[in-house]
């Protein structure tokens, strides 16, 4: 009853946030630049959100990350350019298309630990590239031009979407199971929980999500090509991931909120644009090296605010 | 209750048990004494089914269970307490004990063994909140020994639970072993401390380069020149 509670108080924050904006934007007091930098960072936010639950709960060190949001882009625009479909089918079809090429890809390699797994997704996230770049139907390396269709609404919706369904599999029974196998994969195996199962299935939840991110990616600036989804891509949202702290949902949103703002601020410098956002990440890691807010959620925060609160 | 028949285990190319039998009957506590890198913690591995056996079997209350996955062993009603306790370091007391019960539904059933551990380890209540990595190394035994029995196993497995603690947390932990037992379950111990396992166990079997090499009544076996001399010191 209480946790129901919660859920809705923080669905009607959600819900509040997104109807400012939207007025906001059809007001016109959010100019273009700002409208896409609000977009970028739901994309990101979903990216991060997706990578989280593969890493910061289930604790399997995937880097290919770009690959499945590379599979998700290039399925939609086949989608809604070749097929012409409407966009909604397209971001279906994006997520579930990206959910099989995490199963494919998740079964063989999550035999794998830590290092030798991180290299075959970031080899799995290369292979994906590269067949996307030989395959002229989509265009090979020139790209793919693609119909304008994301909105604030997608954006915004699909973000929600995607950080309720991957907070409420936290806090479920698998959700629990997920962070055993983290914390020590052998005593998980010995209480009886199929770790391999469960580790599939983080993977196929996160590729399904990163799937949808670039499905709605594709369709926000008219092209899409191959390199967009290098190694590069991988290791930005890794590094939303880290930053936030692993194992922190709320720190993973926060870390990809604040860097995509950063990076567009710094557009406006391009000679020192890398410098100072390499800057930015040495710094937090120094002085917050379990990440931004460590392993607690921003909720806990307020809890503890509360709980202070009745004592005095 | 548990019988191993004839198992080789291999790691690799490298056979760490040859040929290994023994059994256990229901009430029991049996211990496995052996030296450093004898295959001790392989042999429960392969029990509880973190292992498969190359050839051989082991039939646990009349089913075979050598080869079937982790979690149907579990289920079967053997838990494992593994070696170096491995709690769930950034989880709670109480969530880690939880994690014991994941394979089970009955929430009445739950909730009394979780009192019942609670009352075999008044610390472990005191501290049910607090992070499991924060407590000293035989409170994190005593949650390692709670998890597992949190899962209501027949047969419990215990590897090493006395490594690194001291000498009156290693007591403390085997009079819990003792009243354990005597509840009902039966408990195969896998110790290096022979003294102490003897000391409890009624039977005992000595495991040296991945053979059995002696077994016997715990009493036998602690008066054997041979145990005394290679596990006891020498007296």
């Amino acid at each position: 009853m209480k946790k129901s509670k919660a859920f809705w108080a923080y669905l009607l924050i959600g819900i509040i946030i997104y109807a400012i904006v939207q007025f906001a934007m059809s007001s016109g007091m959010i100019g273009s630049y700002y409208s896409n930098m609000l977009i970028t960072m739901c994309i990101n936010v979903m990216l991060a959100v997706s990578l989280h639950i593969i890493i910061g709960i289930t604790g399997q060190f995937s880097i290919g990350h770009a690959g499945f949001m590379a599979v998700g882009a290039y399925v939609s625009a086949i989608f809604t350019m070749k097929l012409e479909l409407p966009f909604i089918a397209a971001i279906v079809a994006a997520g579930i298309i990206a959910l099989l090429a995490g199963l494919l890809i998740g079964i063989p390699t999550l035999r794998l630990k830590g290092d030798y797994l991180a290299i075959a997704t970031l080899g799995f996230a290369e292979i994906i590239r590269i067949v996307i770049l030989n395959v002229d139907y989509v265009g090979g390396a020139a790209g793919m031009t693609v119909m304008r269709e994301t909105t604030w609404s997608y954006a915004f919706f699909a973000m929600l979407l995607t950080i309720i369904v991957i907070s409420n599999y936290t806090k479920s029974r698998h959700g629990r199971a997920c962070i055993a196998i983290r914390e020590d994969e052998i005593a998980a195996d010995a209480m009886g929980i199929n770790t391999t199962y469960y580790k599939v299935v983080a993977f196929g939840i996160g590729a399904f999500f990163a799937g949808i991110a670039g499905a709605i990616f594709a369709h926000n600036f008219y092209i899409i090509q191959p390199g967009t989804f290098g190694f590069l891509k991988s290791f930005d949202i890794l590094i939303y991931v880290v930053l936030g702290g692993l194992g922190s949902l709320s720190g993973s949103v926060l870390a990809a909120v604040l860097l995509t703002a950063v990076s567009t601020y710094l557009a406006e410098f391009p000679e020192t644009r890398m410098i100072i956002y390499s800057l930015v990440l040495i710094l937090v890691m120094l002085y917050r090296p379990t990440g931004l807010l460590g392993t607690k959620e921003i909720t806990d925060i307020f809890k503890f605010g509360k709980k202070g609160g009745k004592n005095v | 209750m548990l019988q191993v028949n004839n198992i080789d285990v291999f790691y690799g190319n490298i056979q760490a048990l040859h040929g290994v039998s023994l059994e256990v009957h229901e009430g029991e506590i049996v211990t496995l004494i052996g030296a450093n890198g004898a295959g001790k913690s392989t042999l429960l591995k392969t029990l509880s089914g973190l292992l498969k056996p190359k050839s051989g079997d082991v039939m646990y209350l009349g089913n075979k269970i050598s080869g079937k996955p982790a979690q149907t062993i579990v289920k079967a009603g053997m838990s494992h307490v593994p070696e170096g306790r491995r709690v769930f370091a950034n989880l709670t007391v109480e969530e880690n004990l939880d994690l014991g019960a994941y394979l089970r539904k009955d929430k009445d059933g739950i909730a009394k063994d979780l009192d019942h551990v609670y009352e075999l380890f008044p610390r472990l209540l005191e501290r049910k909140k607090q992070l499991s990595g924060t407590l000293s190394g035989g409170e994190q035994q005593m949650l390692a020994m709670g998890r597992a029995l949190m899962a209501k196993p027949k047969l419990i497995l215990m590897d090493e639970p006395s490594m690194g603690l001291a000498p009156l947390m290693v007591k403390a932990i085997f009079e819990i072993i003792k009243m354990v037992n005597a509840e009902g379950t039966t408990v195969l111990l896998v110790e290096q401390n022979a003294h102490m396992a003897l000391s409890v166990a009624h039977r005992a079997y000595v495991l040296e380069t991945g053979k059995i090499v002696l077994a016997g009544s715990a009493k036998e076996l602690k008066e054997s020149d041979e145990v005394r001399a290679a596990y006891l010191g020498g007296l």
